[in-house]
């Protein structure tokens, strides 16, 4: 039986552990703050192009009539917020070079820093993630109020209520877990397989169409709208998109908020499941 | 005498092309699997970009209203935005890309030591193969388009064997201007030093070439669509050979053909602009140390 003392100064370490790794994580990221706000700002230019695609879409569907037409329930200035909120909840939720960077250490052998530090991998590298998120959102956060201001226009009915907009940051919260852990899932499978770039492009294809970054999920047919509300990835854009504009609410919002944590759960087991098995089967490629 | 020099000179630089054409393709033979895996990375990124606009066609029967951009009509279109894309990836992309590599760690050294036009070497040194298959799906998706324009009852599309070659050579004056534009883009990296976010860059700026230029014609689009069409003429690029091909006005608009003038005019002074930028550039280069 350990004694209190000792067991509270562990946890104190441990939680001191956590917190440098945060910080260098931060401070790395911060390093080129200029680049990444200008950066950001230019992130927003295709939104002008897609402004003006649905425009011409919206007209030609009911003959001239923008103001009073309507796609799938979207107006057009929907149509344009849609495209806004899924731009942020995408930053919250991509994960840009996880999944092909946990394979890469595996491949060269990078990995046996975690085997012999008393560091957990997939904590050191969620939190890295986090400081980057904080790091990106920081300074990415004037870019994305201007933005979001000059195009203010185009939230109609203003700023949802109490209840969505809270689903809504509980919403880009698990994005950001869903997706990490998501990721992090497919770079361990590279313990059996080493070279995982094929299933990450395959990955990252699915992600794209069917996370709702390249239109409203609703503008699918019936019979694919079955399947794609059964898969993690509509959670990555289109959900927390659609809980701002309230097109999700009450029960509906309830049921999809646990299923999104479900997902999360489901995630962060599968890859703990995953590191554990893969670590036995490691056998220490690299120099 | 001054004749047949040119004429040996131009030879010469056929040879030093297909020279350079071959080393790659023998490059890229060498790691087959990949070589494979990356046109079928490229190819899926073109399907999916059919399937969202097989989507939106499944909502409305035109881009803009009395536009005449169809679903045939806009599948040439947006084959035609692939064909030239493919030409640019294949060709132009990977060189530019390399040219901000040679000039911060110094190789560009060796290309101006050599006794060829160093634009010439930096620019066509690289050729991507596997960005070609794309411009096989955009043959197909053209032809298939056109084939479905034909066989419709009203408007059927004819087949002139002038239009094809003019869509042809609008195909080359548009690949030329963005070929220009990146060069453009990548001489800055002389003066930056380093220019990692070209791409980015690049993607943004070709993005508002993507779509017919009837849809900026509106609101707070119309000094977008003067300045990608007169200043940048990223909009000339795909617009003009698509609308040549796809004729998407019965017949005709008014201003198409000053239009397709005014693209060669473009075309010629996006050249000479950009041959000048670049040899400014040269005088500014300082060289690494290595």
């Amino acid at each position: 039986m350990t004694p209190p003392q000792v067991r509270q100064d562990s946890l104190r370490l441990q939680i001191g552990t956590w917190i440098t790794i945060f910080r260098i994580a931060l401070e790395e990221r911060l390093v080129y703050r200029g680049d990444f706000a200008l950066g950001t700002l230019m992130r927003f230019l295709p939104i002008i192009t897609q402004i003006f695609l649905w425009w011409a879409i919206f007209d030609s569907v009911n003959a001239g009539s923008v103001a009073t037409t309507s796609l799938v329930g979207y107006s057009f200035p929907d149509m344009v917020a849609y495209y806004l909120l899924t731009m942020l909840a995408r930053a919250f939720s991509s994960m840009p070079g996880l999944a092909s960077t946990i394979a890469r250490q595996i491949r060269d052998g990078e990995i046996k820093k975690f085997l012999i530090q008393p560091v957990d991998m997939l904590g050191f590298l969620f939190l890295g993630r986090v400081a980057h998120k904080v790091a990106y959102y920081s300074v990415a956060f004037l870019p994305f109020a201007f933005v979001f201001f000059l195009c203010r226009g185009y939230f109609e009915n203003g700023w949802p209520s109490a209840i969505n907009l809270f689903a809504f940051f509980l919403s880009m919260l698990m994005s950001f877990a869903l997706g990490f852990f998501l990721e992090a899932s497919l770079g361990l499978i590279g313990f059996w397989f080493l070279e995982v770039s094929a299933l990450l492009f395959v990955y990252m294809l699915f992600s794209f169409f069917l996370s709702g970054h390249m239109f409203p999920l609703d503008m699918l047919p019936p019979s694919w709208s079955l399947v794609v509300n059964f898969l993690p990835f509509k959670y990555l854009a289109y959900f927390p998109a659609v809980v701002f504009l309230e097109k999700v609410q009450g029960t509906e919002l309830a049921i999809d908020l646990a299923v999104e944590a479900a997902w999360v759960v489901f995630f962060v087991l599968l890859s703990r499941w995953l590191y554990a098995r893969g670590v036995r089967h490691y056998s220490g490629y690299g120099g | 005498m001054q004749q047949s020099n040119r004429k040996t000179d131009f030879l010469s630089y056929v040879g030093v092309f297909l020279a350079f054409a071959k080393n790659s393709l023998i490059r890229d033979m060498t790691f087959r699997t990949n070589f494979v895996l990356e046109c079928v990375s490229s190819v899926a990124w073109t399907l999916m970009n059919v399937g969202f606009y097989l989507i939106v066609f499944n909502f409305t029967k035109s881009i803009g209203s009395n536009t005449g951009w169809g679903q045939y009509e806009f599948f040439v279109f947006l084959g035609t935005t692939w064909l030239i894309n493919s030409i640019v990836q294949a060709f132009f992309m990977p060189n530019a890309e390399e040219f901000s590599e040679l000039i911060r760690q110094g190789g560009l050294d060796f290309a101006l030591l050599k006794p060829m036009d160093t634009q010439f070497l930096v620019s066509f040194r690289k050729v991507d193969w596997s960005a070609l298959s794309n411009l096989l799906v955009a043959i197909t998706l053209i032809v298939y388009s056109l084939w479905h324009m034909a066989i419709r009852p009203e408007n059927p599309w004819q087949f002139d064997i002038v239009t094809l070659l003019l869509f042809v050579f609008y195909v080359g004056c548009g690949a030329t201007m963005l070929y220009c534009l990146m060069t453009c883009l990548s001489a800055t990296s002389i003066w930056l030093g380093r220019n990692q976010s070209l791409y980015d860059f690049w993607f943004y700026i070709t993005n508002f070439s993507r779509y017919p230029m009837e849809i900026y014609q509106r609101g707070w689009g119309k000094p977008l669509w003067a300045v990608f069409t007169f200043i940048v003429p990223v909009l000339l690029v795909v617009n003009v050979p698509a609308r040549i091909l796809a004729q998407p006005l019965h017949p005709r608009a008014a201003w198409e053909w000053p239009l397709a003038i005014f693209a060669v005019v473009a075309t010629f002074l996006c050249l000479v602009f950009s041959r000048w930028v670049f040899q400014r550039a040269l005088i500014s280069y300082r060289s690494a140390s290595s």
